[in-house]
């Protein structure tokens, strides 16, 4: 049986247990969802902005749905891969994961995704509640769906393989959490978090499109809210997919290197 | 003739290590000059483990047996030399090369910690690709043999120190490894359950035709599971040979304990071996292992003489001995 194909089968049991352990977390899960609500903050201040006359075009119909949207797409796509790669690297967890025969960021991702239906199932009712408020259908044309869907994936994918780029770092590095803290300031800037991405002056504007932020965010915020054109979005849709095969390749490299400098600090 | 189950050829493992001292300055200073130090755990290191073969691998701490373990078990590239387990090199780490091990470290766990035992048994099963018939049937084999019974569905957290370490043996070898590197498997657990998993070791591997190399700072685990004893000290093979052998070259004498019902002569003791200790009633003798029957003999034939016991010296005190005479570097 082939790596991919073994480790396809052992899937459905590793997001099975992923889930369990997410569960078992259930409370540092609610919390850390409550540090990702900046989107509502954003939302609640733009709109009084907005109030006093439409900004671009955002009137405060827009605004609501694209902070909803951003903020559906941060819960959804987020990863804190790179604090727990830091920490199995500095005290040796990593060992066990390495002397298993399936990929390490495979292991990773699966428990990843596992998570997904728990942030789900405690953000999405709120959604439809605000959505009815804001007065915004932003899903009505299949294509745009699964462009939308598409630019999910992508985004989980950039975020997944960004955090485990950051996190093989720690092998070379006593820690790479600070790293990961700069990434962070520019994805807070510069992926649509706090300021719809069409409000930049036009030369940051630019500057946003070829950086990869944009699409770990806004990209399917914005498809989400409507503000984006089918023709824009296909072509940002290829783009996004560009930095996920960037950034998964760069991820599998480095971590092999990492492996080779693997002292298992502590272990 | 088949290839080793184990082979080490001049195995060596240098680490770079950042020094500072402690206090402000010393951390100003080593924000624009760092000073490392290369330091060789592992030098030279050369021997090989039939399949099958039970091996102690012994040394004092810091001797460089655990990385010496990792480089073997694929989880450390050696900066020299070479390594061979079950007809891979380790540090390419190929899934059927690590289908054929497992690596123990008794001060590390696997297990979920807030999931029952099982989650963690589920999940090693479709990591190491085992169908439901394998897993079902390494699962009961692993709980009859260390005596899990319903262990395994309780949380981790709330398991007893014993009971996570034959949780930790279990999900270890799930997948049937035909090579066990057990580093440290009884650390901390008490008497009966050292011996618990002193005789799990022994059947696993007379069972499996299992190679083992363990480690262990319990000379009891070594006495009982291995007759041939691999001994490294700061980084380099001091020995590598049976363990009668290792005790008759360190130590060429028998102890002989004698409990006295009266005193005997001293000077009479003395002709017979060193008096190493003589305090009322007992008495200690070093006796050469050529004369001892020659000794034990005479000394029964003194009515005086109510009780006799014939001991090799202590497993520990040997180690001792033999890190107490280090070459010269």
């Amino acid at each position: 049986m082939s790596a991919i194909a073994r480790a396809a089968r052992a899937f459905p049991t590793l997001l099975r247990v992923g889930l369990a352990e997410a569960l078992a977390y259930r409370a540092e899960l609610v919390v850390w969802m409550l540090t990702t609500t900046m989107p509502l903050v954003s939302l609640a201040l733009w709109t009084s902005v907005a109030d006093s006359g439409a900004l671009g075009e955002y009137g405060a119909r827009e605004l609501g749905a694209y902070f909803l949207a951003a903020l559906v797409v941060r819960q959804v796509t987020g990863s804190w891969l790179v604090w727990q790669m830091n920490m199995e690297v500095k005290q040796g967890g990593m060992s066990h994961r390495l002397l298993r025969p399936v990929h390490p960021l495979f292991a990773y991702a699966a428990e990843g995704l596992a998570v997904i239906p728990l942030r789900a199932v405690l953000c999405l009712p709120i959604v439809p509640i605000l959505l009815h408020f804001s007065g915004t259908e932003p899903l009505g044309d299949p294509a745009r769906a699964g462009l939308f869907l598409l630019s999910m994936v992508g985004a989980w994918l950039i975020n997944f393989f960004v955090m485990a780029l950051i996190g093989a770092l720690s092998f070379f590095i006593e820690s790479s959490t600070n790293v990961f803290q700069a990434w962070l300031l520019g994805f807070t800037v510069l992926s649509g978090y706090v300021v719809p991405l069409s409000l930049f002056p036009p030369w940051l504007k630019q500057l946003t499109d070829v950086l990869p932020f944009r699409y770990t965010l806004a990209l399917p915020a914005e498809l989400a809210a409507g503000t984006l054109s089918t023709e824009r979005a296909l072509v940002e849709v290829g783009i996004q997919w560009g930095y996920v095969g960037l950034s998964a390749v760069l991820a599998l490299v480095l971590f092999q290197r990492g492996t080779r400098r693997y002292a298992a600090f502590g272990a | 003739m088949s290839e080793p189950a184990v082979v080490a050829r001049g195995l060596s493992k240098s680490f770079e290590v950042h020094e500072r001292a402690a206090g402000l300055g010393a951390t100003l200073r080593s924000l624009f000059h760092r000073k490392t130090r290369t330091v060789v755990a592992v030098d030279d290191v050369s021997f090989s483990v039939e399949a099958g073969e039970r091996v102690g691998f012994l040394g004092p701490n810091g001797a460089g047996k655990t990385t010496t373990l990792k480089m073997l078990s694929g989880l450390l590239h050696p900066s020299r030399g070479e390594a061979r387990v079950a007809g891979y090199e380790p540090k390419r780490r190929d899934a059927a090369f690590l289908r054929q091990i497992t690596l123990v470290m008794g001060q590390k766990q696997q297990l979920l910690w807030d999931l029952p035992p099982a989650e963690t048994f589920a999940l090693n099963g479709a990591l190491y690709g085992l169908s439901a018939k394998e897993h079902g049937e390494a699962l009961a084999e692993l709980t009859e043999l260390l005596e899990l019974g319903d262990v395994s569905k309780k949380p981790t957290r709330q398991l007893s120190l014993g009971e996570r370490m034959r949780c930790e043996l279990a999900a270890a070898l799930l997948h049937r490894p035909s090579v066990l590197f057990l580093d440290e498997p009884t650390i901390g657990l008490d008497v009966a359950m050292q011996l618990k998993v002193r005789e799990f070791v022994r059947t696993y591997n007379e069972r499996r035709g299992a190679t083992v190399l363990l480690t262990s700072h319990y000379m009891d685990d070594v006495l009982a599971l291995c007759a041939r004893v691999v001994i490294i000290d700061e980084g380099r093979l001091r020995y590598d040979g049976s363990l009668s052998a290792l005790v008759e070259k360190m130590r060429p004498d028998k102890r002989v304990v004698l409990n006295l019902g009266a005193a005997l002569p001293r000077e009479d003791l003395e002709r017979l071996g060193a008096v190493v200790e003589a305090s009322g009633s007992r008495v200690v003798l070093h006796v050469r292992r050529d004369r001892t029957r020659e000794v034990v003999s005479h000394l029964l034939s003194h009515p005086e003489v109510v009780d006799l016991t014939i001991e090799d010296p202590p497993l520990e005190e040997v180690l001792r001995e033999l890190f107490a005479e280090r070459p010269a570097p």
